[in-house]
């Protein structure tokens, strides 16, 4: 019975025009355009140069900055209303104004002060671009100074599990994590949500198939769909970013078909509880975009205020977010997330018998 | 005129028919302002981290407290040897490990140096980067400190120092909040989303069951229909926007520094656009669902990735770049920074506005040509 119905599922979503091409064409596309776009590195920050003291010192220091890979030197103005302009138009990211005499100070005091006059409407960009500066006008300082580097402790850092920092290593993970829930959560229960609302659910519910096996014939489709779309990205991430699980492979399908499993059930609840389409996808737009901004995918969990960490802590996707992370950076074994699979588990065990208490046959 | 407004009462009684969907269409500009104005903090704040102490003398015992009273680091475990801070970095417990290496006091008696390293994992680039940074601002603050301890002075030749003091200025957003830059992201998502996505989705249904064929034979015109159908949610958009203005000036303090007339027309001629891109997808697709994808995927995730409202554009490959260029949200999201949180006059966001208003009349016409085309 289970086999026809699959049957019948596959042949429905091939006949759509639309459907099948969307599905397999989305995936692609994203993995391959949104590590360029998802870009949070803070590198080409523009720079204009206001220098009233255009002394030998202040091009040496000029010099330094156009060096660093953080900075471009775009233009330099005469005044800094001159600059101003340009950063309110956008153009322009940070000024930096060197004041008169300012070799003169240097060379007879010892100290002078730096203007900085920086574009902070995005916070990160703006504090990071001070922070930046900030640390090469000091290293400039000690390059300047007779007696050079006078520290007395030697700070090494190290980067581990991404050395490069680079921030496709970052990004990937989340993104195969996003298309996941998009294909094996939402298609499922919009599938099943439009059977209702055509009235189709009827017929079928006056046949003998069992409930079960119905919403297993909706579920496998999108299954088998969403593991072979899975393979195709992750192929694609390491052909075209090198980007691949450090970890095992198997760990990597298994704990997939986990979060796979509780993304299902949690579909399913919402199709139980919908009368229509529309009703559907916005309940699940509405936890989608909840569990994204809350995963842990752009900033670090830790960093939020509490009340946000403690929904956080009930958010299926940032445990498979974080596992995804462990297995492709960091190689991690199951040992490392054993907690975050015993409360995959208990997820998936939740929303499923969730869904199979509220499915009724009988209206 | 009264056949107009019998449809357009039948539109509104579709969606108060429907409280779940208004309540959430309502909703959720106000979960999104409160989740990115207080949850997406990308400063760095409360992270754990691991100190392995090597030497304990009085130079690491002048370090930790200061990584104790830190209100950006919590020093959740103090290890013993190498293998134990290897698992908390490999189980993610902590992020950056901290280790004073042995002798590190008599290192600097004697050479004149003594060793610290710092360990932070990279999986999360940037936080890595700042966690990395705040850790050396705080041994370097101490190393001072250490300086004018008795014996080291004689060695410290600081007198012919040079110092640079960097005086930074933070425009426009003093206070380094960054829910300045969120706001106008949500407000470019938020109109987009629930213009298109609800007017395509309620042409699409009465296509989808049939009804639409009945509507067309009726001596209902064509452009009636249309209009009928995005002016609800025209007045919904209006409703959100106001949402989201309040709740950006009250609850987070942002505030609205340029002409709250001009921030409004702007955001009118942005939510035309988008109820145009609605209607080119309602004419372009069959089905709810395809509906949905399509301004859910299609139109959407672009939105998201290109506009500027979260990634820089500036950090973009060319041809990214240039795609961006035709995302109306990228338009509307730069005009309303430089009204809302520059204060700019409007003056500067002309260009903006000319583009939002051509795309605006462009779409429009190509989607009620599109949709004509269809009658017949």
């Amino acid at each position: 019975m289970l086999k026809y119905l699959i049957e019948k599922e596959f042949k429905v979503f091939v006949r759509n025009r639309f459907l099948p091409k969307l599905i397999f064409i989305f995936p692609v596309v994203i993995i391959l355009l949104m590590p360029w776009a998802a870009n949070l590195d803070i590198k080409n920050l523009k720079v204009a140069v206001v220098d009233e003291d255009l002394s030998s010192i202040s091009s040496k220091l000029v010099t330094k900055i156009d060096a660093s890979k953080y900075f471009m030197i775009e233009c330099c103005c005469e005044s800094y209303k001159e600059a101003k302009y340009l950063v309110d138009n956008g153009d322009i990211d940070i000024v930096i104004e060197i004041p008169q005499n300012f070799e003169k100070n240097i060379i007879k005091e010892g100290s002078d002060k730096v203007h900085l006059a920086i574009n902070a409407v995005d916070a990160m960009r703006g504090s990071l671009g001070s922070l930046y500066l900030t640390e090469i006008l000091s290293d400039f300082a000690v390059q300047q100074s007779i007696s050079g580097d006078v520290s007395i402790i030697n700070i090494s850092t190290q980067t581990r599990y991404n050395p490069t920092m680079d921030y496709n290593k970052f990004m990937v993970p989340a993104l195969i994590v996003m298309i996941l829930t998009l294909l094996t959560g939402f298609l499922p229960a919009l599938n099943i949500v439009s059977e209702k609302e055509i009235g189709t659910i009827e017929q079928i519910n006056v046949t003998p198939v069992s409930k079960f096996t119905f919403v297993l014939s909706k579920l496998i489709p999108y299954w088998i769909i969403g593991f072979i779309i899975l393979t195709i990205l992750v192929i694609l991430a390491w052909a075209v970013y090198n980007i691949y699980p450090v970890g095992s492979l198997l760990t990597f399908y298994l704990m997939a078909s986990i979060f796979v499993i509780v993304m299902s059930g949690m579909g399913l609840v919402i199709s139980n509880h919908s009368d229509t389409l529309q009703q559907a996808m916005f309940v699940m737009f509405f936890f989608v975009l909840i569990m994204i901004l809350l995963a842990g995918l752009f900033t670090p969990v830790d960093s939020m205020p509490v009340w946000a960490q403690m929904i956080a802590a009930v958010n299926p996707m940032r445990y498979f977010i974080e596992i995804m992370r462990m297995i492709y950076l960091k190689g991690s074994s199951m040992l490392d997330f054993k907690w975050q699979i015993v409360i995959l588990f208990g997820f998936a065990l939740f929303f499923n018998s969730w869904a199979i208490v509220s499915y009724r046959k009988k209206n | 005129m009264k056949q107009f407004l019998i449809f357009f009462n039948k539109e509104f009684l579709h969606i108060f028919r429907d409280p779940r969907t208004i309540l959430i269409l309502l909703i959720i500009p106000a979960i999104q302002i409160i989740l990115f104005g207080f949850a997406l903090t990308s400063d760095i704040k409360n992270i754990d981290i691991a100190v392995f102490d090597q030497s304990h003398d009085a130079s690491s015992r002048l370090i930790i407290p200061k990584l104790l009273n830190s209100p950006y680091f919590n020093v959740v475990a103090s290890v013993d040897n190498m293998d134990e801070a290897d698992k908390l970095l490999q189980s993610g417990e902590t992020m950056a490990v901290i280790i004073f290496e042995k002798g590190l006091e008599s290192d600097i008696m004697r050479e004149g140096a003594g060793n610290v390293q710092i360990i932070t994992d990279g999986s999360d680039p940037n936080t890595s980067n700042a966690v990395s940074r705040y850790l050396q601002a705080i041994v370097l603050t101490a190393q001072k400190e250490l300086i004018n301890i008795a014996p080291l002075q004689q060695m410290s030749l600081t007198n012919d120092r040079i110092t640079i003091l960097p005086e930074p200025n933070m425009l426009y957003n003093p206070l380094i909040k960054s829910s300045y830059s969120f706001v106008p992201g949500v407000m470019g998502l938020i109109l987009m989303l629930i213009c298109s996505m609800m007017t395509s989705i309620s042409i699409v249904r009465e296509k989808e069951e049939g009804t639409m064929d009945v509507l067309l034979v009726s001596p209902m015109k064509p452009l009636n229909i249309i209009l009928a159908k995005s002016v609800p949610y025209l007045a919904l958009s209006l409703i959100n926007l106001a949402t989201i203005l309040l709740l950006s000036v009250f609850l987070l303090g942002v505030p609205i520094t340029g002409s709250l007339f001009w921030l409004l027309i702007i955001s009118i001629i942005f939510i035309f656009v988008a109820l145009a891109t609605g209607l080119l997808v309602s004419s372009l697709v069959s089905t709810q669902v395809a509906a949905m994808l399509m301004s859910g995927l299609v139109f959407m995730v672009p939105v998201m990735l290109l506009s500027g409202m979260i990634f820089p554009i500036d950090n973009m490959p060319f041809i990214l770049r240039a795609i961006a260029q035709f995302i109306p949200a990228k338009w509307y999201i730069v005009a309303v920074k430089k009204l809302m949180i520059q204060g700019l006059p409007v003056s500067y966001v002309l260009t903006e506005m000319l583009i939002l208003f051509a795309m605006a009349i462009s779409f429009i016409f190509i989607s009620l040509k599109a949709f004509k085309m269809r009658v017949s």
